[in-house]
């Protein structure tokens, strides 16, 4: 298990002092999926830096499997980071080695012996689906096989923890989810900790259980993935959720007088046709102004923003209506028509 | 003056001398040059590397004001002319040698003269691996002593070798010159037949020899550093497949 107490990093720059983290306050369990989302410059690397030690929180502790990593002496701390190993957006593979070479390297370092390196190396080329691979240099490798060759190297040392930063952001749609893929793998397979860094939702959506939301330093928002993308409440979670939301809501809303804010949380996705039975059943008439829902299994998450030109009371039978369903949440909202 | 270049008496005169000295004077440059830069390499590549993995955010920080005075050393030794730090290591190479005068002798102030050059080359070299990579060595629980043998070096080695191609050219062109104290090789035969004795066939002939040496050392290196670059080896196979398509 993964503690964050307290943790506030400031940088002093040439510019005046810089809070990267403030006051940062998370618990990671063991084998979860943990997604740390946040805009540019919010503070992910930092965090996960911090995680490993690669900076050293300016306040508060990171404990891991209750040992405080603040309190290690220089040597244990390389230690634990065959435990608690990276992966990159850049991938960071040494380019005038084999892929097996690199694979060999976390090994090479704790001085194993060559050839029980090469052996457990070669098995990771394999699981990661490149052992065809092992001769060739990483500069005769796509963005995606270099990748693999990273997570496989991060692998060599058995982790409990694997830390990635942006680790597909450089990747197509296409190899961000094999790479996803064989993350999630990893952790099914080998029980292994993940902390998945990134700025976009879809990668949290796709293999993360719990999430936190950074904003500026801050962890505005965090818990299970469905609840807090369901219930968008802070600014930082509200632009992610909805990343274009205000223009959209801007130009279409402009006649509405009410907005009822329709949370799917976990609805049937094949359920009823809820919108089109309101103006059937309820004479109720709503413009989906935005919609952002995805499904997660078989469920329906998101959210639709309806605005509504009627009294107060059809709000309310709208609301009434809409809530009936399970899974369902609504809500009249105010949304700012200017 | 160049009137009598080639008449036959001349030319005789000098086919006696190449075929007398020149061989000689060929292996003692050779020689000079190839121990000088190695020799100086001993010295400046351990300080190249000091001077990066020593400063502030490196991966083995040092007390600044040591990494000031090494610095500072290494560029007042580069802003001496070679011919008077030739003079200035007299005492040095008595010491060492036993004498000031000679092949071997000339050697000494190589080194002195070189070293610092190629502690700078290695620094820049060294500059150049991507800190990511660095950064990925630390995370993955390198040492510093880790990092540097087994990430800077290994990933600069390309660079290394055209940077000391870069010194063993300029090391030769400097064990010429210590021809001027006595030192052997090519630059004697150039010097003592071509200023004191007005031989200048013999003179253009040692100069020649001298670049066709710098050339094969040059191209040598260049391609020891393109054949051991990875990084390269996947624009030579795009060409390939390129052109297959
Ligand atoms: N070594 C450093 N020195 C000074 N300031 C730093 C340093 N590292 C990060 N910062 C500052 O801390 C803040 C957070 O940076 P960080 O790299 O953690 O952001 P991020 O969330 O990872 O952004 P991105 O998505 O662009 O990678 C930024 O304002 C950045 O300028
Ligand atoms: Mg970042």
């Amino acid at each position: 298990m993964i503690e964050i107490r307290n943790v506030s990093k400031t940088f002093n720059t040439s510019g005046g002092p810089v809070d990267a983290l403030k006051n940062v306050n998370l618990s990671i369990e063991d084998g979860d999926i943990f997604g740390i989302i946040g805009m540019s410059g919010a503070g992910k690397s930092t965090l996960v830096r911090c995680i490993n030690m690669l900076e050293r929180p300016t306040e508060g502790q990171i404990m891991v499997d209750n040992v405080d990593l603040g309190s290690l002496s220089v040597k244990e701390l390389r230690a634990q980071r065959h435990d608690i190993t990276m992966i990159f957006q850049g991938f960071n593979l040494l380019m005038q080695k084999t892929c097996l070479k690199n694979v060999m390297f976390p090994l090479e370092l704790q001085g194993v012996k060559k050839a029980e390196a090469k052996k457990k190396a070669l098995e990771l080329l394999d699981i990661v689906g490149l052992l065809d691979k092992a001769k060739a240099y990483p500069a005769q490798l796509s963005g995606g096989q270099q990748q693999r060759v990273a997570i496989a190297r991060a692998m060599t040392t058995n982790p409990k923890v694997l830390l990635c930063d942006e680790a597909t952001s450089a990747l197509d749609p296409n190899t961000t989810n094999s790479i996803l893929e064989l993350i999630k793998d990893l952790n099914k397979r080998l029980g292994i900790t993940v902390v998945v860094i990134t700025h976009q939702m879809s990668v949290v959506e796709s293999i993360c259980r719990h999430v936190a939301i950074l904003d500026h330093g801050v962890v505005v928002e965090q818990g299970a993935v469905e609840d807090v993308f369901a219930h968008p409440k802070s600014d930082a979670a509200k632009n992610l959720v909805f990343p274009e939301g205000k223009t959209q809501v801007l130009n279409v809303g402009n006649q509405a007088e009410h907005f009822i804010r329709v949370v799917y949380n976990g609805a049937n996705a094949a359920g009823r046709p809820m919108i089109a039975r309101l103006a059937i059943e309820k004479g109720i008439e709503a413009n989906i102004s935005y919609a952002s829902t995805k499904g997660i299994s078989g469920k329906a998450f998101g959210t639709i923003l309806l605005s509504i030109s009627g009294t107060d009371s059809d709000v309310k039978d709208a609301i009434e209506y809409l809530t009936q369903e399970p899974g369902i949440e609504a809500e009249e909202v105010q949304v700012n028509v200017c | 003056m160049f009137a009598d270049l080639f008449n036959p008496e001349t030319l005789q005169e000098a086919w006696e001398i190449i075929c007398t000295e020149f061989p000689l004077a060929l292996w003692e440059t050779f020689y000079v040059t190839v121990l000088a830069t190695a020799f100086a390499i001993i010295i400046g590549l351990p300080l190249g590397i000091l001077v990066v993995v020593g400063e502030k955010g490196g991966v083995l920080p040092i007390p600044r004001w040591i990494l000031s005075v090494v610095n500072f050393i290494i560029n007042v030794m580069r802003s001496i002319p070679f011919l008077i730090l030739m003079i200035l290591v007299f005492p040095l190479t008595r010491a060492l040698i036993g004498t000031t005068i000679g092949t071997v002798a000339s050697i000494v102030p190589l080194v002195i003269a070189a070293f610092p050059f190629v502690a700078r080359l290695v620094e820049g070299c060294l500059r150049e691996v991507n800190p990511n990579i660095i950064e990925m060595a630390q995370s993955t629980g390198a040492s510093p002593l880790q990092i540097i043998c087994k990430v800077m070096l290994p990933e600069s080695v390309p660079s290394l070798i055209s940077n000391f191609t870069v010194a063993i050219t300029t090391i030769l062109g400097y064990s010429a010159m210590s021809g001027i104290i006595g030192g052997g090789g090519l630059g004697k035969i150039a010097i003592n037949y071509g200023y004191y004795r007005y031989k200048y066939l013999v003179m253009f002939l040692a100069v020649i020899v001298l670049v066709i040496l710098v050339q094969v050392f040059q191209t040598v290196g260049t391609r020891l550093a393109v054949n051991t670059d990875k990084r390269l080896k996947n624009q030579a196979g795009r060409r390939h497949r390129d052109q297959a398509e």
